[in-house]
């Protein structure tokens, strides 16, 4: 199939689609061509994740038509679109962690008489295996794989099931380069087999690396569909934004006094989540960034100064004063607060509205005798959405349903609301758009021009090193050194990096 | 930026959710008209006064174990605390003072609740499991206390929680309705309320939040054993008499009022009155066909259908989009 010009793998006209009251999606028109890469942009909350989710029959659309292969298509489910060759693969890898890689390739089509299995999984494996060349280990335990492996898994579960399309939602989110660069190849792999595949990224670099053609959404609509060719990077930012953007840090406030005694400050702190021998400390006003490899123990450090993993042995000294046995209710108590990595798991409770979720932390702020005082916590709520920007500005709104930018940025009230003396941020704009990315860098300036003292955890060397005054280099749960970001150019860091986790792996590993 | 475009549209979406919210309201009423029009001794203050009073034991139990379930817990233990509390009451009624058996019926309930807490938190063993074993232990306390025989009071002092009434209204109804105003004054009003539901919506995020998980969750059991406590209290005080079979399968039967009241079962979800509503669906049913005289077996088939279609509801309101 796919020679002529007409021949569209997918063809999407006039889909719309809305969750409660909020129009997600208005009246998209999208051509999939076969045999081609397509990256679908925008900020978070443009719909392009929708958009993926209703081709792969996860969402159905309130209106318009689906054509799939030129035949128009009803009562879309994730089962008919694969059986009609359309796979998706998630932003969180679908796959039963306890079974093995051939198993969890062909979980659901497995050999069988009358429901007996035949046990031919790892045979066919390897079938299938000679065409995609990832060269796995059929008996291994999917649960033990790193996430790059796990997406081959899902990659070779859609090609097992002869996929044409294949759709990825954010598929390099949590990949380090390295990994980032083999999905690359497997989608270029994926193309020169005749397959079409959707890609929905931020990541604007790998957008011109490996996409044909790209759609740019913004606010539920789709801006234009044009060849990878004729854009730049600058000219993606600006039709997602729909104003001139620049990419750029905000300026971050000087350097304090090096001699202003720190206000967090960590001394040989050991725990059973894999840190050795962490010594630290942050000044008032200081932005100071944890930088390591994905694994290499940045978050551990964030949740066992905050108390979330108790410490072994070691200490922890708050303005000065010792704090020994930390938990996260103590930590709160003594102005600390840790925005974490995962908000949809760690850090928001979906099932609660956006003023519960703000004053879970501090609810004696807005309380008497246990007692809510509901004006005042309405109050502060809604400063804090205006001081954020938070779309839409509902004090009980239900946040499950907003755009992981809005969400983050509820998640960053809370943990302001209290005013704290240390900020601890672990990947504060992962998976957020653009104008919240800099809405949360400015914040981070905010914090510190107020005296705050800030650690910063992020995978983005650029962020952390744009964004911090001094970094700790991390790798196999130690701290290997310090960098000076105005001094030290990325690509040192990177080197320094990976030599210090060549060190590591060359001393535990067996490869 | 989400496209906010605020529209009011009546989608699938939104009528689940209402259905869900209201739907066990929506049964009631239903039941209720449909027996107004069949029965002309269903809609008198008697019988709907007699349906609140006999409702009273399991509603108490009902709107507490709401707290449970909302923080992702579950109580499996209340029927045989329940068991417990009453033996206690006739014993202490019997060789000590009526009075202070009523009373200390309720502390008792308490402390067993509090059992159950505490194992739950510091052995982190899942509630169904802790509560289905302390259910056992607690039932087998209850023989030890009456050695097997039943306990009769046969005292005026111990009847007038259960069977007293203030003008037409029974004692009883009026401390449910104390009751449940409480426990919904706990869940919407305080501090604790928001621990509650954060801690079913979200474990995680409500320990890195700084809420201390254990304390909240025991006192989640411990107000559910008071609950049971009190409810014994009344039943025992109505029936004058203590046994140890007493409040057998009544866990179950407030699980299902909870869950009838479209209370999540994975927790995060749900309100008080909402589980009362489910009390008074059940013992509608019950009563309609005692009035009905019909065949008492469709009675476990029909409410096991109601049950049926409000989990299948509360399911729909919260699957595909």
């Amino acid at each position: 199939m796919g020679a002529g010009a007409e021949q569209f793998a997918v063809r999407l006209s006039g889909i719309s689609k809305g969750f409660g009251s909020t129009v997600v999606l208005n009246d998209i028109n999208l051509d999939i061509r076969a045999g081609e890469v397509h990256a679908l942009v925008g900020e978070n909350g443009a719909g392009k994740s929708t958009t993926g989710k209703i081709i792969g029959g996860y969402y159905s659309a309130d209106q318009g038509t689906i054509e799939v292969f030129g035949e128009k298509v009803e009562h879309w489910t994730p089962r008919r679109a694969l059986a009609r060759g359309i796979a998706m693969i998630h932003q969180e890898l679908q796959v039963v962690p306890a079974l093995s890689v051939a198993d969890n390739v062909f979980l659901g089509m497995e050999d069988n008489v009358g429901g007996v299995l035949k046990g031919t999984e790892t045979k066919r494996f390897r079938e299938l295996d000679k065409r995609c060349g990832f060269g796995l280990d059929p008996a291994a335990a999917v649960g033990g794989l790193r996430i790059a492996d796990r997406q081959k898994v899902e990659i070779m579960r859609a090609v097992a099931r002869n996929a044409r399309v294949i759709i990825m939602d954010e598929p390099a989110s949590s990949l380090t380069a390295d990994e980032a660069d083999r999905l690359h190849e497997v989608i270029a792999w994926l193309k020169r087999g005749g397959s079409s595949v959707i890609y929905v990224t931020h990541f604007l670099d790998h957008v011109i690396e490996t996409a044909d053609r790209v759609t740019i959404m913004r606010d539920g609509e789709i801006v234009r569909t044009g060849d990878v060719a004729a854009e730049t990077k600058a000219s993606l930012v600006e039709a997602m934004l729909g104003e001139p953007a620049d990419v750029a840090f905000p300026i971050i406030p000087p350097i304090p006094d090096p001699s202003a005694p720190p206000l967090l400050e960590v001394r040989n702190l050991r725990t059973d989540t894999g840190l050795e021998d962490i010594s630290l400390f942050v000044r008032p006003g200081e932005i100071v960034g944890l930088i390591g490899l994905v694994g290499s123990g940045r978050s551990e450090v964030a949740r066992a100064i905050f108390g979330a993993d108790p410490p072994l042995a070691g200490e922890i000294r708050i303005a000065g004063e010792p704090y020994v046995d930390p938990t996260p209710y103590r930590s709160v108590a003594r102005g600390m607060s840790l925005v974490p990595e995962d908000r949809r798991k760690q850090g928001l409770v979906l099932t609660q509205r956006v003023r519960a979720n703000m004053s879970l932390p501090h609810l004696g702020l807005v309380s008497r005798w246990h007692v809510m005082r509901e004006a005042a916590e309405r109050a502060k709520t809604i400063r804090l959405i205006d001081h954020f920007d938070v779309n839409p500005r509902t004090v009980d709104g239900d946040i499950a349903l907003y755009s992981g930018g809005n969400q983050q940025k509820v998640l960053l009230g809370k943990w302001v609301y209290a005013n704290p003396r240390v900020v601890i941020l672990d990947e504060p704009s992962r998976g957020v758009d653009i104008g919240a990315r800099r809405r949360i860098h400015d914040f981070i300036v905010e914090l510190a021009a107020g005296g705050t003292a800030v650690l910063l955890i992020s995978s983005e060397l650029e962020e952390v090193m744009g964004m911090s005054h001094r970094g700790y280099l991390m790798s196999g749960g130690r701290i290997v050194g310090e960098v000076d970001p105005g001094t030290n150019s990325i690509a040192d860091v990177l080197h320094r990096l990976f030599q210090a986790n060549e060190a590591v792996r060359g001393a535990g590993a067996p490869l | 930026m989400t496209a906010s475009v605020p529209t009011m549209r009546l989608d699938r979406h939104t009528i689940l959710g209402a259905a869900r919210r209201y739907g066990v309201l929506i049964i009631i009423v239903v039941l209720m008209i449909f027996m107004t029009a069949v029965s002309r001794a269903f809609l008198t203050p008697q019988n709907l006064l007699n349906i609140l009073n006999q409702s009273t034991p399991l509603a108490l139990i009902a709107g507490a174990l709401t707290l449970v379930i909302i923080s992702g817990g579950f109580d499996l233990s209340t029927g045989a605390i329940f068991g417990v509390a009453a033996c206690s009451a006739a014993w202490l009624a019997v060789h000590v003072d009526p009075i202070l058996g009523l009373v200390l019926a309720l502390p008792i309930g308490m402390v067993l609740g509090i059992v159950n807490g505490l194992i739950i938190t510091s052995f982190r063993v899942h509630s169904f499991l802790a509560t289905l074993a302390t259910s056992l232990v607690f039932r087998g306390i209850a023989v030890l206390i009456t050695g097997g025989f039943l306990i009769p009071v046969r005292m005026e002092a111990f009847t007038w929680i259960g069977r007293g009434k203030i003008g037409m209204v029974n004692v009883a109804v009026l401390v449910l309705v104390a009751f449940t105003a409480m426990m919904m004054f706990l869940l919407n009003r305080t501090t604790f309320g928001r621990r509650v539901y954060a801690i079913g919506g979200n474990e995680e995020a409500a320990v890195l939040a700084g809420v201390r998980i254990n304390l909240v969750k025991v006192s989640t059991f411990a107000l559910t054993g008071l609950a049971a406590g009190l409810a014994a209290a009344i039943a025992t005080s109505r029936i004058s008499m203590g046994q140890p079979q007493a409040g057998l399968g009544m866990e179950l039967e407030a699980i299902a009022a909870v869950i009838l009241g479209g209370t999540s079962i994975y927790g995060g979800v749900g309100a008080v009155w909402r589980s009362i509503a489910g009390v008074l669906l059940l013992s509608l049913v019950n009563n309609a066909f005692n009035i009905l005289n019909a065949d008492p077996f469709f009675k476990d088939l029909t409410t096991g259908l109601i049950i049926v279609v409000a989990v299948a509801l509360s399911a729909a309101g919260k699957s595909r989009r």
